[in-house]
């Protein structure tokens, strides 16, 4: 079960801007093993989406620069593989799922054809074969009439049911790993529910590792079996479902629970929102990134960048407090301490 | 579609009205015994009104009347005697720019803020500032006299039509090839494409297939427009090349306010913009399948 199939390591990326360099992400490290699904959650701009187009090599080359790191699939590193090769894992072996289905389907073409395009470049098929496998997709996906629907177009779809096509394209070629890019953000709740479901179902009939990127805990806690909490271009805790949310040992994520709602709470308890906002990427000093909003700051904080400290085999965290260096009185009751 | 065309026929023919001196070249030199004879035989001799009555009822029988310049001759003959040469070097040079433009325009977009790009946006925008005319003055000079490649003007083979062909394309040329360029750049943006990408398709099936088709879509609606202009264009280019066209024969009737010709060309070349307007429509419904034609309903 725990045979691991991607590893990121040490993964620096920045954009080239008018104003200067960027840095986006800075020392991504996380493994993801078959068959489990790693949720990576974060506020908007924390570079989840960045992680996961690095991963695929889809973000522009004219202004992108990977400074540093490797990602490993199956002993590749996969920032070094030519174009070609590239392409060749791109779909079959990695492919992902974005945020708004209204926009990422080619609107004047078949959906048909579309799902159809990764069988016929991967698999080489014949149209006939390539065809019957995109209805087969259709119908695993849970799209009604899945025979006409092929020769339909996306507007005629509902954002559901054009989602569902996404991720019928998307494991259209079996892959291992499958990146969902938040893929549930622009649906409403009920629908949400389903997607998630199938994501599920699907996983476990294709055994596919999935990631999961989102910053909606409810979607986390129903899916992941990992889960990797980002925060400016860094992950600063990481560890199963159950460690992040029953024992989670960085400021921040603790205050990513406590400002999610929760039904068994009594009404009085109110949510408690993390002050402040993201920081910008483009003046970001040597300290934590999150120490101007933390309460627990100390003086460490502010001009040294905490190291990643590994409370136990998966739980790891990036903060001063769980350093050994630490004097245990300075460590708050609510974070609570491994050691 | 008829009221459009009710509408451009009415004003003309009263503008027309508004026009000073005669259809006839001296009149001081003719008696006013055969004025008088000549304006009975024209039916000018009528109130405007009661002349375009009369029109009217001709033109709904198919009668576009005769000239008044040239005797005997009906305004129906001349446009069929003049169309060809206009209609040809109008479609070659749609044919011609639309292909250069578009070959140029999606350089410039795949090739986005580098010399090639630059260079082309530069040609497109000197292109569209420029008149034809002083292209076809250019070419003329340049290709006709110095280089003597092609005739400078007049009509004798198929070489006379390539100069003021490409005199008119240049408009073409720069309109569409800046127009595909923002609409190939806006396409690449998109997250489709992004999609097709992360399928792991060749980037050169990506812009084949995803991008080039989406962007030249909109692409199809300047075309009626852009035909607009080359019909107009032919009114000046053809009286420089000296091309016995449409345009030609246009520019002159007014000159000589022969009425005649002056209503039944403005009429000709009105059909035929609504027919390209029209027909551009149904070709963009065939194109971009998110938009249907219902049947007597609204789209």
């Amino acid at each position: 079960m725990t045979e691991e199939i991607l590893a990121v390591n040490n993964l620096h990326v920045s954009f080239k801007t008018q104003t200067g360099t960027v840095t986006a992400i800075r020392g991504v490290n996380f493994k993801l093993n078959k068959g489990e699904t790693l949720a990576i959650v974060g506020e908007s701009g924390s570079g989840k989406s960045v992680t996961a187009k690095t991963i695929m090599r889809l973000l522009p080359k004219h202004n992108t620069l990977i400074s540093e790191g490797d990602i490993t699939y199956e002993g590749r590193d996969l920032l070094n593989l030519s174009l070609s090769d590239m392409q060749k894992v791109r779909g079959s072996e990695i492919a992902m799922v974005f945020q708004d289905p209204m926009t990422s389907l080619n609107p004047t073409m078949r959906i048909g054809k579309q799902i159809m395009e990764g069988l016929l470049k991967h698999q080489h098929l014949s149209k006939k074969v390539a065809k019957q496998k995109a209805l087969e997709m259709l119908e695993l996906v849970g799209i009604p009439n899945a025979k006409e629907r092929l020769e339909a177009y996306p507007h005629q779809f509902s954002g559901g049911m054009r989602q569902r096509v996404v991720i019928a394209m998307a494991l259209a070629c079996n892959p291992r790993i499958l990146i969902a890019d938040e893929p549930t953000t622009a649906l409403d709740v009920t629908i949400q529910a389903q997607i998630l479901q199938l994501m599920k179902d699907l996983q476990e009939k294709m055994d596919t590792a999935i990631i999961l990127i989102t910053h909606d805990l409810g979607v986390v806690a129903n899916m992941a079996d990992r889960v990797a909490v980002m925060y400016a271009g860094e992950i600063v805790e990481q560890g199963t479902l159950d460690e992040i949310f029953y024992q989670p040992q960085h400021p921040y994520t603790l205050g990513l629970l406590r400002s999610m709602p929760n039904l068994s709470a009594s009404r009085s308890e109110p949510l408690i929102p993390i002050p402040g906002s993201p920081p910008d990427l483009a003046t970001l000093g040597t300290g934590c990134p999150f120490a101007a909003r933390c309460p627990y700051t100390m003086k460490v904080c502010h001009d040294f960048l905490p190291e990643h400290t590994h409370l136990n085999e998966s739980h790891t965290v990036m903060c001063w407090l769980q350093d050994a260096r630490t004097p245990l009185t300075h460590i708050p009751e609510e974070v609570g301490s491994a050691k | 579609m008829i009221v459009t065309l009710f509408i451009i026929i009415t004003l003309t023919f009263f503008l027309m009205q508004f026009l000073p001196g005669t259809p006839f070249t001296n009149p001081e030199k003719l008696s006013d015994k055969q004025l008088v004879i000549l304006n009975a035989k024209y039916g000018l001799d009528q109130p405007a009104a009661i002349q375009y009555v009369r029109y009217i009822g001709n033109l709904l029988q198919g009668d576009l009347g005769y000239s008044f310049q040239y005797e005997g001759r009906t305004v129906k003959s001349m446009i069929v005697d003049r169309v060809g040469p206009s209609a040809l070097i109008g479609l070659q040079a749609l044919i011609f720019g639309t292909l250069v433009g578009l070959v140029l325009g999606i350089i410039s977009a795949l090739k986005h803020n580098t010399i090639l790009d630059y260079g082309s946006v530069t040609l497109a925008v000197l292109g569209m500032s420029i008149p034809s005319f002083v292209f076809a003055a250019l070419l003329q000079y340049y290709i006709g006299v110095k280089l003597e490649w092609l005739p400078v003007a007049l009509w004798e083979s198929y070489d006379s039509t390539l100069l003021p062909s490409f005199a008119l394309s240049v408009t073409v040329i720069a309109t569409v090839a800046r127009f595909i360029r923002s609409e190939m750049l806006e396409v690449l943006g998109q997250d489709y494409v992004i999609t097709a990408r992360s399928k792991g398709l060749r980037e050169s099936v990506v812009v084949t297939r995803h991008v080039i088709r989406n962007a030249l879509i909109p692409v199809v609606t300047m075309l009626g427009p852009l035909a607009v202009s080359i019909m107009t264009g032919t009114l000046v280019i053809e009286k420089i090349f000296g091309v016995p066209g449409l345009g030609e024969q246009f520019t002159l009737s007014i000159l000589v306010l022969d009425y005649s010709v002056i209503m039944g060309i403005t009429l000709f070349y009105s059909t035929l913009f609504i027919v390209i307007v029209f027909i551009v429509d149904l070709l963009y419904g065939f194109l971009d399948p998110r938009i249907e034609y219902k049947e007597g309903g609204q789209v």
